[in-house]
């Protein structure tokens, strides 16, 4: 019992209600979001936020630019936090990796969202 | 950059997805129309497509109502099996039958009379051969004829013994339901359609999405609603243009915005309860959204559309220091 009531009040549905735009998205680090962006041509960057702060994000974009054959960087950004950009559509790749459990990061696939067309 | 590159440019915008949609670069208004055409049957299809995977759902849950139903049909029967043959077969069964037809359905008030009365014929029928194990024939005979519950002959009698294999449980049910809930066993996704979103392309780098306003109203959204998912989802922005129609940042095709299109349906549209597209999204106290279902009642909170991180693309014009 008492610890559901734990639970209701480490999801606090109101708390994004105070701020306007609600992009308190630190609140819980329950999505992992994996975004794709056009840029010119046929050119893509995926994006990958929101990796559990357990990880090291440096090792883990030294293994995906090793395996998807892919440049990437780390991304700090003040409002989502670091975020690991990648060359090319590598959403599909990405989220394998994550999920994986051998040799990924062993994350429950349903806390990956993947957006895009 | 990309105006060196011309004579690559429709290949390049079909490898965004393979499927090759007819929309050209230079695409005349023509083209494009016609490409629209070609679409427009994917469209139709694959608008369905979500649609079975929750027919899919539908029926598992009404498997479940079909077990149920299943044991509550069986345990009268039990009851008539120990006294049909004992007690005087006119007058009991046709009350119990009764009594088990309400159970297992309760619109069907009117043909009751009639079907209890039929029923009472057939078990008649019945009783006379009743001990020459019919059982077998009466198997096969409710599989070659399927109106066969209807009227309570065969295996589908009342003091039946024969067991009455799943699948023409299954069948009888589905042909009950098609009979009387024709909305809920029609095949899901068949009552919600939406046009098909129209995509021209502005130039080089931008893209028209044309219908959007027709498809808000189809939805019961604002067009702001859906134009901030879509922006979130594509990770671009974009502009309305002068007759309502959403000017995209970013070359894109039917088939993505379509995909994307489905996803908002998903999430923002279809009850969850009860499937229903004709739901309302209403901002309720605390800025919060609410889907409320206009078929079912049901209430549920949806999440704020969230933009996430978007990288910086192309020129660096922003940046200071």
């Amino acid at each position: 019992m008492s610890t559901e009531i734990q639970n209701l009040k480490t999801f606090d549905p109101f708390a994004e209600a105070d701020e306007d735009t609600g992009e308190t998205k630190k609140q819980e680090q329950s999505y992992i979001h994996i975004r794709i962006q056009q840029r010119n041509g046929r050119k893509t960057l995926t994006t990958v936020q929101g990796i559990p702060t357990k990880f090291d994000q440096k090792k883990i974009l030294k293994v995906i630019k090793k395996k998807f054959a892919c440049n990437g960087t780390i991304v700090n950004d003040e409002k989502m936090g670091e975020v690991i950009q990648l060359q090319g559509d590598q959403r599909k790749d990405v989220e394998k990796f994550l999920i994986d459990k051998d040799e990924g990061l062993d994350i429950d696939a349903k806390t990956i969202k993947v957006h895009g067309f | 950059m990309a105006e060196v590159q011309a004579p690559d440019k429709p290949r390049k915008s079909v490898s965004f997805d393979p499927s090759a949609t007819v929309v050209d670069e230079f695409g005349e208004v023509e083209e494009v129309t016609n490409g629209h055409a070609n679409a427009e049957k994917d469209t139709a299809e694959s608008h369905s497509a979500p649609g079975d995977k929750e027919v899919e759902e539908v029926t598992d849950s009404f498997k479940d109502l079909m077990k149920k139903k299943k044991k509550k049909s069986k345990t009268p029967k039990e009851g008539e099996d120990g006294e049909a043959p004992a007690a005087d077969g006119e007058f009991d069964p046709s009350m119990l039958k009764k009594k088990k037809k309400k159970k297992t359905k309760t619109v069907e008030e009117e043909k009751e009379d009639f079907e209890a009365k039929l029923a009472e014929a057939g078990a008649v029928e019945k009783e006379d051969g009743e001990e020459d194990e019919e059982d077998g024939a009466n198997d096969e005979e409710a599989i070659a004829d399927e109106g066969d519950w209807e009227s309570g002959t065969g295996i589908w009698g009342h003091d039946s013994t024969a067991p009455i294999p799943y699948t023409s449980l299954l069948h009888r049910f589905f042909e009950q339901l098609h009979k009387q809930h024709p909305d809920l066993a029609g095949l899901g996704s068949k009552s919600y359609k939406i046009p098909p979103p129209q995509c021209l392309r502005e130039g080089n780098k931008k893209t028209i999405f044309a219908n959007i306003a027709e498809i808000c109203k189809r939805m019961k959204r604002t067009d702001e609603h859906v134009t901030q998912f879509l922006f979130a989802e594509l990770g671009t922005s974009g502009s309305v243009d002068g007759s309502r129609r959403l000017v995209i940042k970013g070359r894109f095709q039917q088939k993505q915005i379509e995909n994307i299109l489905r996803r908002y349906i998903v999430e923002y549209v279809t009850c969850k309860t009860c499937r229903s597209p004709d739901t309302e999204l209403s901002k309720g106290e605390n800025r919060l959204y609410f889907v409320t279902c206009n078929s079912c009642g049901s209430r549920r909170s949806v999440q704020a559309i969230k933009t996430g991180f978007s990288a910086q693309v192309g020129k660096r014009k922003r940046q200071q220091g």
